[in-house]
């Protein structure tokens, strides 16, 4: 099975992905230098933060170029999770740096006019309804993950919804565009359910 | 459907896991990570972990085994306990805790709350509230350092300053409760429920999943916080960790109407 590369850019939980993979004796490393990533196979770019301050981590990291370059020109599956998800779009409303625009998308701030008194953050366990089970929710039933966050990505191609969710009103969960995935939940904490998802990435 | 968060709490003192009473007497009842492991085999919807020392001593948060707890846990971290500065909140973060608590930094440092959150995203600043009533007028005051100063501050007053200042969650905390597990302070929940529109969690007195069941049928969206009864069992108060099973969870946040039994 192909190596799963975790890009370490300082944000994100990058041992709970390791510790997972590890335990499904799937290969792992992590990469924190342009060497160390240039071989990838697969990559999971996580994150945790607001999206200037993640963008900027990333920009500084010296592994720009070689995750544009990766998944762009080559064509190595990635998977991002949360901010690294909504990193992957054009742009955010959370900040004004340009994101990665892998996946034609934008995030946006949920709309108090469509959610009403629905309390900010999107906090806790939610059901996940996947548009298609081929791919990352391959075998996972009454699948539910765990969210954090008060932005959600906007793919401009419906193609590109993967999975949708409900918090006042349904919003975008996951995406996929070819060999780039999204999740805006936390697959590394959100049990066996995202277990299951993270090994159907290395084998996807 | 978002479920309600039923949180495990757990205290850290002197390296071991404690539970107290009424923020004293503390009782050790454990290893952090044996706990963990076993809080991942249960499933817990996310954990609370609070070292009680740390801010009462002056002292940083203890990184290794914060790191060390972050990479075991198979579910959301929110940790506690002696953070001042953002670039603590950054540490923690890059260790993998999804997210930062603050108690008595946001009554010293109340901007403490927006640097971070500007930097770091609301969802991941977390305030927590620690509440007693008290005086003969039997008003509720916010204290800190494990309930050994007083504030002088109004508790639904500072809830609205925490998210207006950028707080993600309000962690409201009784003082009062701690260990009696006699039930939550509903009369200060719907206070601060009213006040604030971040998520709110409730910790400080459960005693059984009724109680539980009582708040999360009031509030839809909402966290159940508990120390003693996840960790204890019985009336001599053995220690053993517990937690409900998927269904009972999934039972205990099912609409009343639904509910084939809700007695």
């Amino acid at each position: 099975m192909p190596m799963v590369t975790l890009v370490d850019y300082g944000l994100g939980n990058i041992q709970a992905f390791a510790h997972i993979y590890q335990r499904l004796n799937i290969p792992v490393e992590v990469a924190k230098t342009a060497d160390q990533l240039a071989k990838a196979e697969k990559l999971v770019l996580p994150g945790v933060g607001a999206f200037d301050w993640a963008m900027t981590r990333l920009n500084d990291s010296g592994l720009r170029d070689t995750l544009d370059e990766l998944v762009l020109r080559q064509r190595v599956p990635v998977l991002g999770v949360c901010v690294g998800m909504q990193m992957m779009a054009h742009r955010s409303e959370e900040g004004e740096l340009p994101g990665l625009g892998w996946i034609d998308a934008e995030v946006l701030r949920f709309d108090p006019a469509q959610i009403g008194e629905t309390p900010l953050p999107h906090m806790g366990w939610n059901d996940v309804r996947p548009a298609a089970t081929d791919s990352l929710f391959r075998g996972i039933e009454a699948p539910r993950f765990y969210f954090l966050h008060s932005y959600c990505i906007a793919p401009r191609q419906p193609a590109d919804v993967l999975a949708t969710a409900r918090y006042g009103s349904d919003f975008t969960a996951a995406v996929r565009s070819g060999h780039v995935f999204g999740t805006q939940f936390h697959p590394e904490k959100s049990h066996q359910w995202g277990i299951d998802l993270l090994r159907n990435f290395a084998e996807f | 459907m978002l479920r309600p968060r039923i949180i495990p709490c757990l205290l850290i003192h002197k390296g071991g896991l404690v539970k107290t009473v009424q923020f004293g007497a503390p009782k050790y009842v454990g290893d952090p990570l044996n706990a963990v492991r076993i809080f991942n085999e249960k499933e817990v919807d996310e954990l609370m972990v609070l070292d009680i020392d740390a801010s009462r001593l002056g002292r940083a948060p203890n990184e290794t085994l914060i790191g060390q707890l972050a990479a075991e846990c198979r579910m959301p971290l929110c940790y506690g306990g002696g953070v001042k500065t953002v670039e603590q909140f950054e540490r923690l973060i890059a260790l993998g805790v999804e997210k930062v608590a603050v108690s008595s930094a946001a009554v010293d440092d109340p901007a403490l709350v927006t640097r971070a959150a500007e930097r770091f995203g609301s969802q991941s600043v977390v305030v927590v509230i620690d509440v007693k009533i008290a005086g003969l007028l039997r008003q509720a005051e916010v204290l800190t350092l494990n309930a050994t100063r007083r504030s002088g501050l109004e508790p639904v007053a500072f809830a609205r300053k925490m998210q207006d200042l950028g707080a993600g969650e309000i962690v409201l905390n009784s003082v009062d409760r701690d260990g009696q597990l006699q039930g939550y302070d509903l009369n200060l929940v719907e206070r601060v429920r009213q006040a604030v529109s971040v998520p709110l969690t409730v910790l400080g007195g459960a005693g059984s999943l009724d109680d539980i069941r009582g708040l999360v049928r009031r509030y839809p969206v909402i966290g159940a916080a508990a120390g003693s009864l996840f960790v204890f069992k019985g009336k001599y108060r053995a220690v053993l960790i517990n937690y409900p099973g998927r269904t009972e969870r999934d039972a205990l946040a099912r609409p009343v109407e639904t509910q084939a039994d809700s007695s």
